[in-house]
């Protein structure tokens, strides 16, 4: 990885005396697509309207290329927003929005009409110029935002949840799209939102946080496959998070039960969290499980089945299969070594506020 | 149907009350001016208005009502701005300590600006006392501006208020974002935004100021007479419905115009929000 193009360094900032960000160290390298991921108030929007210059940290330094630009207003950066609202000039048509920010900067006019073409082609909607923002729809209008953002040659792209009022086709559409602009433009995209499928989808890093801090950063497969607390395990994708207790390297056990996995250095009889993801699960004959227990739910969701399986002891296995199992049938729980992901538990009640919350 | 006829007669009382007091006053006005004396039909009466001292005091009626507008506008204007931007809660409390002295009477105040610019009046008083010349405040054009400015103000304010209030945070983010400085931002966006607002303020303060009487008369003496102190004059004092009626009609052209200016730029109602 190269140079970070933006570095931001211990930056906290508070509402009201209520902590939004505490110490928080993020850095993003450039041409990479970098989600904030994380549930509503966990502070996301306000680290990109930091960057933005939006909102000023109470401490720390926002670092772009090298330069300390936390003081700078959000006129004298160079990175634009598309904001989740769309935020456009109503009292201008579609050409004059775009050209907003190149006729401030005072580029010539034959410069300014080639870039709304190139830009409107970007987005796909050739021959909007003339149209006005009312007679848009709401995806319209958020490719419009980002095709006046993009023709000001940004170096980074701020997204903030863009894709939040749109319905669930069009928003899967526009991942697409967001992922083909980023490879055309090659800047470098931040983009906060809630919903960890789109995180996933577009992402090169993401960026899980959680009330203030930073939970972990790792690509989608890291932070999918190998969630490092319970905090990103419940909140990427479905999981059975259950305690357990490493014996020694390789071998853990769970609910009285030892199963092989691949994990390793977390000492010997030390009680951990234990994540399987629901589709890692295999239903088996009862006595080649390494677990049993009674199918107690059963839905069917489409692609899969979503069903429930309780071990004696009580716990809920929660497992995703396209094959059936009937409600009332005795199965047997196997899972393969590589699907298992220890975790350490938490060491403090502290580090319990910080990230994981059931 | 039988609902639909049910809901109408709703309007009722009202209608009755604007027919009664409304539209008959007005047809009445339309036929005194139209008439003279023994009621045969006359256009002396609108005519009367190119009369020099008729024009004289018309187009004065303009020029000060025209001055106080502007005066209006831009005072009102910032204070809206910051207002707005002072947030929600706290925003409105101020508006309310704003508009707190719309609750006195209108008389009241007005004639408080005579005690303190009278000739022997409060700030004549405070310039004695300070050993300077005692100085012509009021029965000048000044005075009149000054009352008007004052009585109207708020006027101003409020729409352009509500109408700044609807102006997305996330719109003026934009285009700071994308490069405008404060002023870029005031005038591309901010102004253009509440164009709706300034209409609605203009016609509020313009039209109460273009037909004024009271103020002008506690403010401008016997000697400034506006087309608003004529009209009055010919009413009461002079005797001559007729003639007032003609000259009532002039007036109500002027206010026809600025109205028709509003439908023109505030197709979508916003400004008529307060």
């Amino acid at each position: 990885m190269n140079q970070p193009l933006i570095n931001l360094k211990n930056i906290t900032k508070s509402f009201d005396g209520a902590v939004v960000l505490d110490d928080l160290n993020l850095s993003v390298a450039e041409n990479t697509f970098v989600t904030l991921l994380g549930p509503s108030g966990c502070g996301k929007t306000t680290t990109l309207r930091i960057i933005g210059g939006f909102e000023t940290a109470d401490q720390g330094q926002v670092i772009f290329d090298g330069e300390d630009i936390s003081k700078l207003p959000p006129n004298k950066r160079q990175l634009n927003t598309v904001f989740q609202k769309y935020a456009l000039f109503t009292h201008m048509n579609i050409a004059e929005n775009i050209a907003f920010g190149l006729k401030i900067k005072g580029k010539s006019k034959t410069y300014i009409q080639d870039k709304i073409k190139y830009a409107l082609k970007l987005v796909n909607l050739d021959g909007f110029e003339n149209r006005s923002v009312s007679s848009l729809s709401g995806g319209q209008q958020q490719r419009i935002a980002i095709a006046r953002a993009i023709v000001n040659e940004p170096r980074v792209l701020l997204l903030d949840e863009p894709l939040g009022a749109l319905d669930l086709k069009l928003r899967q559409d526009m991942q697409y799209e967001l992922i083909r602009l980023k490879n055309e433009l090659g800047i470098t995209f931040i983009y906060v939102t809630h919903d960890q499928e789109e995180a996933l989808t577009m992402s090169d890093t993401i960026v899980v946080m959680n009330q203030g801090y930073i939970q972990q950063t790792g690509t989608p497969e890291q932070i999918y496959n190998e969630p490092e607390n319970a905090f990103v395990a419940d909140f990427i994708g479905e999981s059975n998070i259950i305690h357990g207790t490493m014996i020694r390297d390789e071998l853990v056990e769970i609910l009285g039960a030892r199963f092989a996995c691949v994990d390793k250095g977390f000492g010997t009889n030390k009680p951990v969290d234990v994540v399987i993801r629901p589709e890692d699960i295999d239903l088996v004959e009862p006595s080649r499980g390494t677990l049993t227990g009674i199918c107690t739910h059963l839905i069917f969701k489409g692609v899969h089945y979503e069903m429930e399986v309780t071990t004696p002891d009580g716990f809920e296995w929660l497992v995703h299969s396209t094959d059936m199992c009937p409600v009332g049938k005795q199965v047997g729980i196997h899972v393969d070594p590589f699907d298992i992901q220890i975790m350490n538990k938490p060491a403090s009640e502290d580090e319990e506020a910080v990230g994981v919350n059931e | 149907m039988n609902k639909l006829l049910r809901k109408n007669l709703l309007a009722g009382p009202y209608l009755f009350w604007s027919l009664g007091f409304i539209l008959i006053p007005l047809l009445l006005i339309v036929y005194y001016g139209f008439t003279d004396r023994e009621g045969s039909f006359t256009l002396s009466n609108i005519l009367s208005i190119m009369t020099p001292e008729h024009r004289k005091s018309l187009w004065l009626a303009l020029e000060l009502s025209f001055v106080s507008t502007v005066i209006c506008l831009v005072l009102a204007y910032p204070l809206a701005m910051v207002l707005r931007n002072r947030g929600m809660g706290r925003g409105s409390f101020i508006v309310f300590i704003f508009i707190l002295p719309m609750w006195m009477n209108f008389l009241l105040r007005t004639m408080a600006w005579q005690t303190l610019l009278e000739k022997n009046g409060v700030i004549n008083g405070l310039l004695a006392a300070l050993r300077l010349p005692p100085q012509g405040l009021i029965n000048t054009s000044g005075a009149i501006i000054l009352g008007m400015v004052y009585n109207f103000l708020p006027f101003m304010v409020l729409p352009i208020y509500n109408v700044l209030c609807k102006i997305d945070d996330d719109t003026i983010n934009a285009a700071r974002d994308l490069g405008a400085n404060f002023m870029q931002t005031l005038f591309l966006v901010w102004l253009p935004l509440s164009i709706p607002g300034i209409i609605s303020g203009i016609t509020m303060v313009f039209v109460p100021a273009l037909t004024t009487f009271v103020i002008s008369n506690l403010l401008g003496g016997s000697k400034i007479l506006l087309i608003g102190n004529v009209i009055e004059q010919e009413f009461t004092r002079g005797g001559n419905w007729h003639l007032g009626a003609g000259l009532s009609l002039v007036l109500m052209i002027f206010i026809l115009i600025s109205m028709a200016l509003i439908a023109k730029y505030d197709k979508n109602g916003e400004g008529s929000a307060f």
